[in-house]
C-alpha cells in the first residue's frame, strides 16, 4: 500500500513536470511576449527594457530554472500584462468557472447515470434508442456549436434568457445546460455499457436463481460493479471543473479561468498560461488519486491488503 | 404427484438474425428426494432446460411448455411467485463458482441476503446462521471467511460457499449445474462428496447436470441423456450402464477411455454435433449413427418404453439392445 | 515391459540419490532431456510493504522422452506442468538446470539455431481458436511454415499440405475453409497437422483435448496415437485428465507443486500408485460404470499457494499418512525396486521413520 502510493505520487509529479516543461516550450518558442504585450511598432529601447524587467533577455533554460526554482517557492510568477502575481489573478476567476461547471457537473450526473441505467434495463426498447440516439447527438455536437444553439433558441428567437455575460444566475442557464448536455451524454453511454456487461455476469444470474427480486439485483448486485468503470469517466470530468469550460466559457463571454487562458495564450503571458496549466495539472492528479482510491474501495479485488489469505 | 413435471419445454432463442431452437420439447418428472443426472454434449440443452424452468433466460429466448412444481405452474407465473420459489424451493449451483459470487460485496453478507430473504431472519441472526451454514459444508473457519471477499477464497471454497447458500433456503432441490467442471480433480472429489452427504441427511432431491458420465454415475440414481435439445434416453444409472439402448449413450461409453484393465482403442462416435441452426429432418444423431435406416431420416423417434423406468428415442433400439457392447482392438496389455 | 521412454534425475537433488535410476541404453539416446530444470517467478505479496517472494513454479524437474514415444505430465492446476513443458521446448528460460534436445542444448535464446530448433519442436494447445488466424483460409495456414522456411515449390506445398489434411482425417475442401467455419475437433485437427508439417520429432500437447466435447475427444486421441505411429513424433502431453493419459502415455510423471512426485509406466502408476497424491488423483476419477464404484481418498483442502511451499515434504498438509519426518525432510524421487520411482518416505520404507501401512 506505501509503495502503490508512493509510485502514484511520483507519477503524478512527473506528470506535473512534463505539463509545465511543454507549455513553457511551446509559449516560449511560438511567439515573443514582448512583441505581442508591446505591440511590434513599440520603440525598441521599451521592448528591450521589457525583456530585461521579465527577465527574458536570460539564456532560455535559465528562464525556465527561475520558473521551476519560484515554483518550489510557492510564487507563480506575475502576469507579464499588469504585473499583478499569477496566481491572485487566476484564483479570483475561479468562483466565477465554478460557478458554471460544478452546477453543469451535477446535471451530469443527474440526467447521465439514471438515463444509463434504464437504457441498460430496458435494452432495444425504443426508450434505449431514443436515449442512445440523444447521447450519440450529445456527444457529436461540439459545444460551441450546441452553445450558438441554446442562444439562437432561447435568446434570440424567445428571449427567455441572456446570451450572454454573467451578472444574474440567468445568466448561468445556458452554459450549465451547453457544458451538461454533453458530459451527460457520455456518462449515460458508460453507464449503460457498464451496466449490460454486469448484467451478464454469472453472478447477477446467481443472484436471480437465489431469489433476490430484481430490483434488489440492480440495486445491490449489479449497480456496485457496473459503478467501477463509470467512476473513470467521473473522475475525468471532477478534474476538468477548473478549466474544461473553455469554449463555453468563451461562447457566451463568461469571465472563467477558461476565457482567462484564451486571452493569456494569445498575449503569451506565460505567468497566468503556466499559472493555469499547473492548477489543471494538479486537478486531474488529484482527480485521477481519488479515482484510484475510490476502486479500491468499491472494489475489494484491488484491495492489496486485509482479509485473510486464501488457505485452509 | 412429481415434484417437479416437465412437459413439451420448448425454447427458441432469438439471435437478432435468426431465432433457434434450443429445447425441441423435453418431457421429464422429479421425485421428492430423487437424483436425478442429465448427461449430454455442449449446447445440448441440459442447462437450458432448467434455467427456462426457473425463468432465468432473459428477454431473448421464448419458452413454451408446461413446468409445475407439485401443481403449481412456473412458465408464465409472475416474478414475485417466481422469487419465492428460486432458491427457497428450488435452488440452483453453477459452474464457475468465483464468478457466481458478486465481487464486491462480503462472503456473509451473500449468505445472510439468502437467509433474510428465504428464512425471514434480520441481519445478526442471519449471519450467525451463515457461520453455521459454512461450518455445514466444511469450510474451516467459518466466522473469519465470512468476512471474505470471493476473490480471496479458491474455487473450491467458492463452490462450498455458494453450496451453503443453496442451503440457505433449504429447498426442495438443488440443481447443480456442472458444479466441479472448473475444479481440479482432488477438489472435484470433495465437492461431490458434500453433496452427496447433503442429500444423505437433507431428503433433498439434486439434479446433476454434468458432460462426465462418471460425475453422474456416481451421484445419480436415475440418468437423462440429452441430445441436440431432446431427450434421447432416460433409465436408472444400473440399467444405463448394463444395457445402454440408444446409440448415442452407447457411443458415449464406447468413447470413454477406461481406468482399470487393458488399454483398448476407442470407439469415436464419428461426426460432430450438428449445428442446432442446421439439424436433420428425421433423428438428430442420425448422420452419426452407425445403425441408422431410411426411417431414421425422415421422422424423429419418440421415446419408447425399453423396460420399466428405461425408455430411449430410437426405432432402433430393440436391435441393438441384444447386441455386445463393441469391444475394441487392444493397444496394450496390463502387465 | 517395453516402454521405449528411460527417465533420470530427481527432484532437485544430489545425482547421487540416483542410482535406482535406469541408466539410458547405449544407441537410444533420448530425445528430449530435462536435466533438473527450475523455473522461478519473482512475484509481490499482497499487504503494506509488498515484499518480493519467489514462486518456484518448476523446481528440480528430470525426465527424458524417447523418439515416438509419450511422456505425460499429470497434476493440478498450478502445479507446474504447462510451464515445464515451455521450459522444454525454449519458450521460456530456465532458472536452473538445462535441457538438451537430441543432443542439443535447448534455451530461450531467440537466435538462428533456436529458430531451427523450432522446426523439430511443436507446441500444440488448447484454444485451438487462439492459436490459428481467422483472417487466412485453414490450408494456407497449415503450409505456411514451409512457406517461411522455402520449403518446396507452390505445388508441392500445397500437395504436402492436402496430405497432412488427409492424415489427420480431413475431407480436401477443408483446405480452403476459415477456422470459425469449423468445428473444435477439426480445428484441432488443423493445428495438428500444421505442427506435423515440418516433420517435427517432438509435440508438446498442452491440454489438447480439453475444450472438446466427450464424442470429439475419441477421435481426436486416436488420431494422436496414429499420428504417432505414421510419423514416429514424441509428445510431452500435459494433460489434467488422467484416463485420456492412460490411453495415451508410454510414461507419466506426477507433478505436485513444482516437482515431479511419482513417475512410471501408465500401468503400474494407476493401478497401483504409490505416492498418496497420486492415489487421491487416481480415486478422485468418477468411474462411468456404477457396478465398480472404488473406495475413494479425500484430500482435505486446496493445494498450497505456490509461493509458500510447505517445508519437508510439499503435500504433508494434505497427506492422510504423513509422519513426523515428513514435515522437515523432502523425499526424493528415487527408484523403487522394479524402476518405478516415487518421492515419498513412506513408499521407500525409509530407514528411521516408523513404515506405516498408507491408507
Amino acid at each position: 500500500m506505501i509503495r502503490y502510493l508512493s509510485t502514484k505520487s511520483l507519477r503524478a509529479l512527473l506528470t506535473i513536470i512534463f505539463v509545465v516543461t511543454f507549455a513553457f516550450a511551446i509559449l516560449r518558442l511560438s511567439g515573443d511576449p514582448a512583441l505581442l504585450i508591446m505591440s511590434a511598432d513599440a520603440p525598441p529601447e521599451a521592448i528591450e527594457a521589457f525583456r530585461r524587467a521579465w527577465g527574458l533577455d536570460q539564456p532560455i533554460w535559465e528562464q525556465y530554472l527561475r520558473y521551476f526554482l519560484n515554483i518550489f517557492e510557492g510564487t507563480l510568477g506575475r502576469s507579464m500584462r499588469d504585473g499583478r502575481p499569477a496566481l491572485d489573478l487566476v484564483l479570483e476567476r475561479v468562483p466565477q468557472t465554478l460557478a458554471i461547471t460544478v452546477p453543469a457537473f451535477l446535471v451530469k450526473l443527474a440526467i447521465g447515470i439514471p438515463a444509463g441505467i434504464y437504457a441498460a434495463l430496458h435494452r432495444n426498447s425504443f426508450g434505449d434508442r431514443a436515449l442512445m440516439v440523444a447521447s450519440v447527438a450529445g456527444h457529436a455536437v461540439p459545444s460551441f456549436v450546441l452553445g450558438l444553439i441554446l442562444v439562437l433558441i432561447f435568446a434570440v428567437r424567445l428571449n427567455w434568457l441572456p446570451s450572454g455575460g454573467s451578472d444574474t444566475w440567468r445568466h448561468a442557464i445556458l452554459p450549465v445546460v451547453t457544458l451538461g448536455a454533453a458530459g451527460a451524454a457520455v456518462i449515460a453511454r458508460f453507464t449503460r455499457s457498464a451496466m449490460l456487461e454486469v448484467l451478464g455476469q454469472p453472478y447477477v444470474r446467481a443472484a436471480m436463481a437465489k431469489g433476490v427480486p430484481w430490483h434488489r439485483v440492480v440495486w445491490r448486485h449489479a449497480l456496485p460493479n457496473a459503478a467501477i468503470p463509470t467512476v473513470t469517466v467521473i473522475g475525468f470530468m471532477v478534474g476538468t471543473l477548473i478549466a474544461g469550460a473553455v469554449v463555453v466559457e468563451s461562447v457566451f463571454s463568461w469571465p472563467g479561468v477558461g476565457r482567462m487562458l484564451v486571452v493569456a495564450v494569445a498575449n503569451r503571458d506565460l505567468a497566468i498560461v503556466q499559472c493555469i496549466l499547473l492548477l489543471v495539472a494538479a486537478c486531474m492528479v488529484t482527480a485521477n488519486f481519488t479515482v484510484d482510491l475510490l476502486y479500491g474501495w468499491i472494489d475489494p479485488r484491488l484491495r492489496t491488503s486485509g482479509g485473510s489469505n486464501r488457505s485452509t | 404427484m412429481p415434484l417437479i413435471e416437465i412437459r413439451d419445454l420448448v425454447v427458441d432463442f432469438d439471435t437478432g438474425k435468426r431465432v433457434v431452437r434450443a429445447l425441441h420439447g423435453i418431457d421429464l418428472a422429479l421425485e421428492r428426494g430423487e437424483s436425478l443426472g442429465l448427461v449430454g454434449e455442449s449446447g445440448c440443452g441440459k442447462s437450458v432446460t432448467w434455467l427456462a424452468a426457473l425463468g432465468l433466460l432473459g428477454p431473448r429466448a421464448r419458452v413454451q411448455g408446461d413446468v409445475r412444481l407439485e401443481g403449481m405452474p412456473l412458465l408464465g407465473a409472475d416474478a414475485r411467485q417466481l422469487e419465492r420459489v428460486r432458491g427457497r424451493r428450488i435452488a440452483m449451483i453453477f459452474q464457475d463458482p468465483t464468478s457466481s459470487l458478486n465481487p464486491v460485496h462480503r462472503i456473509g453478507t451473500q449468505l445472510a441476503e439468502a437467509l433474510v430473504l428465504h428464512r425471514g431472519m434480520n441481519d445478526r441472526s442471519a449471519w450467525t446462521e451463515a457461520r453455521r451454514l459454512l461450518d455445514r459444508v466444511g469450510i474451516a473457519n467459518a466466522a473469519q471467511r465470512l468476512n471474505d471477499y470471493p476473490h480471496q477464497l479458491s474455487g473450491g471454497m467458492n463452490q462450498r460457499v455458494m453450496i451453503a447458500m443453496a442451503l440457505a433456503g433449504e429447498p426442495d432441490v438443488l440443481i447443480a449445474d456442472e458444479p466441479t467442471t472448473a475444479l481440479d480433480a482432488t477438489i472435484q472429489a470433495q465437492i461431490l462428496d458434500l453433496l452427496r452427504s447433503l442429500r444423505d441427511d437433507g431428503g433433498m432431491a439434486l439434479v446433476l447436470i454434468s458432460h462426465d458420465l462418471g460425475v453422474v454415475a456416481e451421484n445419480c440414481q436415475r440418468i437423462a441423456v440429452m441430445y441436440c435439445g431432446r431427450i434421447v434416453e432416460t433409465a436408472t444409472v444400473a440399467d444405463l450402464f448394463a444395457h445402454p439402448a440408444h446409440p448415442y449413450t452407447r457411443g458415449l461409453l464406447a468413447a470413454l477411455p477406461e481406468m482399470e484393465g487393458p488399454v483398448r482403442r476407442l470407439e469415436p462416435i464419428p461426426g460432430s454435433v450438428p449445428e442446432p441452426w442446421n439439424l436433420p429432418p428425421g433423428c438428430a444423431f442420425e448422420p452419426r449413427c452407425l445403425h441408422a435406416r431410411g426411417e431414421c431420416r425422415t421422422s424423429m423417434p419418440t421415446p419408447r418404453r425399453v423396460a420399466a423406468g428405461h425408455s430411449a428415442a430410437c426405432v432402433r433400439f430393440g436391435a441393438l439392445v441384444s447386441d455386445q457392447a463393441p469391444q475394441g482392438t487392444r493397444l496394450r496389455e496390463v502387465a | 515391459m517395453e516402454t521405449g521412454l528411460e527417465t533420470a534425475g530427481s527432484a532437485g537433488v544430489s545425482p547421487a540419490h540416483d542410482a535406482g535410476g535406469t541408466p539410458a541404453l547405449p544407441g537410444k539416446t533420448p530425445l528430449l532431456e530435462a536435466d533438473n530444470i527450475r523455473r522461478h517467478f519473482r512475484v509481490r505479496r499482497s499487504g503494506w510493504f509488498g515484499a518480493s517472494a519467489t514462486l518456484k513454479a518448476v523446481d528440480g524437474v528430470s525426465f527424458q522422452v524417447a523418439p515416438g514415444r509419450t511422456l505425460s505430465l499429470v497434476g493440478e492446476s498450478g502445479c507446474g506442468k504447462s510451464t515445464t513443458a515451455r521450459l522444454a521446448l525454449g519458450l521460456l528460460p530456465l532458472s536452473g538446470g538445462a535441457v538438451r534436445f537430441a543432443g542439443e542444448p535447448v534455451g530461450a535464446t531467440y537466435d538462428a539455431a533456436w529458430r531451427l530448433q523450432r522446426q523439430r519442436l511443436q507446441l500444440v494447445f488448447q484454444d485451438t481458436m487462439g492459436a490459428l488466424d481467422r483472417r487466412i483460409a485453414v490450408g494456407r495456414q497449415i503450409i505456411e511454415p514451409l512457406e517461411i522456411h522455402g520449403i518446396g515449390s507452390p505445388a508441392e506445398q500445397r500437395a504436402q499440405g492436402m496430405a497432412l489434411l488427409d492424415a489427420v482425417g480431413l475431407k480436401p475442401h477443408v483446405f480452403d475453409r476459415y477456422p470459425h467455419e469449423l468445428s473444435g475437433g477439426q480445428r484441432q485437427r488443423v493445428v495438428l497437422a500444421r505442427a506435423l508439417i515440418l516433420k517435427p520429432q517432438l509435440i508438446a500437447c498442452d491440454e489438447p483435448i480439453a475444450a472438446l466435447d466427450v464424442s470429439i475427444q475419441a477421435q481426436v486421441i486416436n488420431l494422436l496415437i496414429d499420428l504417432q505411429e505414421r510419423f514416429n513424433v514424441a509428445y510431452l502431453f500435459i494433460s489434467h485428465d488422467l484416463k485420456v493419459v492412460r490411453q495415451i502415455s508410454h510414461a507419466v510423471a506426477v507433478m505436485y507443486l513444482g516437482r515431479i512426485v511419482e513417475h512410471g509406466t501408465p500401468d503400474r502408476l494407476f493401478r497401483q500408485p504409490e505416492h498418496p497424491y497420486t492415489r487421491a488423483l487416481v480415486s478422485a476419477i468418477p468411474v462411468a460404470s456404477p457396478a465398480r464404484a472404488r473406495q475413494r481418498l479425500l484430500l482435505s483442502g486446496d493445494p498450497p499457494n505456490p509461493v509458500d511451499v510447505p517445508t519437508g515434504c510439499a503435500f504433508h498438509t494434505r497427506c492422510p499418512v504423513a509422519m513426523p519426518a515428513c514435515r522437515t525432510q523432502t523425499p526424493e524421487l528415487r527408484a523403487l525396486p522394479d524402476g518405478h520411482r516415487v518421492a515419498c518416505h513412506l513408499a521407500h520404507g525409509d530407514a528411521g521413520l516408523p513404515a506405516t501401512e498408507a491408507a
